[in-house]
């Protein structure tokens, strides 16, 4: 029996949910500008003002977004009219639906009720996320096939030999951290992720699984589009899946990507940095591990875990913002190679250490 | 297999360097943001139209007809800057003048800065030092096309 209270938490839930992912996107739009530009010596994009106030250029965002949406909506006369225009839309959302498994915090006790901060604490959460993230692979798939022009169509080929390359990868980076942690649930992962390694370590995935957390965070990378693996959009000389998009829904693949980047650094905070754990920080407060204990209330301690979780997550953000205006281009081979003849094995003996180092310790 | 060792060392460093630059200009921006003065600055940006950088000394701007010492154009309408500019934008025609030393003189003097691609050819053409580029003037845009076609009276100022 679901009580309407019940229905009202869930849907303020998805709605904060929603709220933070498309808003924290929209500002890494503006990160990624401002990060750049200080990485480069420059000031970077500081004149869109409200007022004649500019604080350092934090509403150029809305700029960028009033400005795509009056531009003008051009559908090619070539194309295949729905399937185009459905493809951003495809993309989009498939991102934007994983948000929903990533847990913010643990649970807040409002009286009687203990509110999970997740949307949906799906069993299968990793497979959820994965799968998501394959399906919008059909975005690139379809926006490459019915612009029906040469160089959406090779953009399109080529982000999808790469997507599903990297997803292989991707996939079995994670086997390794499901056999430690056995579960599929995220909430559960960042629970055993609170436990304490011989005492004083935390266990967090990358102290149990470091050359898992490579290995997905360099696939991750991968799945995100962008430069050095940025071969599908090629913004640099336009041979992308979406060069036949213009105006809002060109702006939605941008967006998507943007998204990813976000999907990706929560993903590797869940994973692999404790999620919102904070080290010796248990529900009650902190229990060191040289016998110091610090006890805070139950709101006190999810603030921090939420606090902690932004932070990790806006460190992968800027993480992947570095790398991202570091390094140049792969060469469609070497992209091949790094994704079949690297990481796939490194996956593989990753598996195995695991196993072998599982059948000693149990 | 050491080669890729050596590779990966460098991408590594690669990625600290881009990370230091971010760090220390950082820093110098925070420091700007409180009203710190240093001497080293977070950026090299110059905020263009806020702040001028002095236009260099051999610079080549808007162009400009010189005058004889009685207003009239120095032009003698030799047709060498027509001829020499590459972009074909001058457009002159010529009028007798009432001094038979000098013959001729401008009744019409076009630039079409539409297509001038302000090479400055036609300030080294000209025999007469009639015409030259050192208005300062960089700033040409405009919002409508017509306006950046030039005639005698423009150009003479
Ligand atoms: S600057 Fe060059 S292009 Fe412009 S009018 Fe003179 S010769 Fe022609
Ligand atoms: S080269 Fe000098 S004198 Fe000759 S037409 Fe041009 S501006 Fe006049």
């Amino acid at each position: 029996m679901i009580e309407p209270i019940d229905i009202l938490i869930s849907f303020i839930k998805v709605i904060m949910a929603m709220m933070w992912f498309l808003i924290l996107a929209l500002y890494l739009t503006w990160l990624e500008r401002k990060e750049s530009a200080v990485m480069q010596d420059r000031v970077g994009a500081n004149r869109a003002n409200i007022f004649g106030f500019r604080i350092i250029g934090i509403f150029q965002p809305f700029a960028d977004a009033i400005k795509m949406f009056f531009k003008e909506d051009f559908t090619p006369k070539f194309s295949h009219k729905f399937l185009h225009n459905l493809a951003p839309f495809l993309s989009f959302y498939f991102v934007l639906v994983t948000i929903a498994t990533i847990p913010f915090a643990g649970d807040i006790k409002i009286g009687e009720k203990v509110i999970k901060l997740q949307v949906l604490d799906l069993n299968i959460g990793i497979l959820f996320v994965l799968a998501m993230l394959s399906l919008s692979v059909y975005g690139v798939l379809l926006s490459g096939w019915a612009s029906n022009s040469r160089w959406t169509l090779l953009g399109g080929l080529r982000g999808a030999a790469q997507l599903v390359s990297y997803e292989v990868a991707l996939g079995l980076s994670l086997v390794g951290l499901v056999m430690v942690y056995p579960s599929l649930k995220f909430s559960a992962i960042v629970e055993s992720q609170g436990a304490l390694l011989f005492g004083f370590l935390p266990k967090w995935g990358i102290v149990l699984q470091p050359l898992g957390f490579i290995v997905f965070f360099l696939a991750a990378m991968a799945e995100s589009e962008r430069v050095p693996f940025d071969l599908p959009e090629a913004e640099s000389e336009i041979v992308g899946y979406f060069t036949e998009y213009s105006g809002l829904k060109w702006g939605l693949y941008m967006f998507t990507d943007f998204m990813k980047v976000l999907i990706i650094a929560c993903l590797l905070t869940t994973l692999f940095f404790g999620g919102y754990q904070v080290p010796w920080l248990a529900a009650d407060g902190f229990h060191f591990p040289w016998g110091g204990e610090w006890l805070m209330s139950n709101g006190l301690v999810v603030a921090l875990q939420v606090l902690i979780f932004n932070l990790k997550v806006f460190f992968f953000c800027w993480l992947q913002i570095l790398i991202r205006w570091t390094y140049p281009r792969f060469r469609y081979d070497q992209l091949m190679d790094f994704g079949w003849k690297l990481l796939i094995p490194l996956c593989l003996i990753n598996i195995a250490i695991t196993g072998i180092v599982m059948s000693f310790i149990k | 297999m050491i080669k890729q060792i050596g590779f990966f060392i460098e991408i590594v460093k690669g990625s600290i360097i881009t990370a230091r630059h971010f760090w220390v200009n950082l820093f110098f921006h925070i420091l700007k943001l409180f009203h710190i003065k240093t001497k080293r600055k977070g950026a090299a940006t110059i905020q263009y139209p806020d702040v001028r950088q002095p236009i260099a000394y051999r610079h080549r701007s808007m162009h400009r007809l010189m005058k004889h010492k009685d207003g009239t154009p120095r032009c003698v309408v030799c047709m060498l800057c027509v001829t020499v500019c590459p972009s074909e934008c001058i457009y002159v025609e010529a009028a007798e003048d009432p001094d038979p030393e000098i013959q001729k003189y401008p009744s019409q003097f076009i630039i079409d800065l539409t297509r001038c691609c302000f090479c400055g050819f036609c300030v080294e053409a000209c025999p007469e030092d009639a015409i030259r580029m050192d208005t300062d003037e960089i700033e040409l845009a405009r919002y409508d096309k017509e306006e950046l076609v030039f005639d005698l009276d423009k150009l003479l100022g």
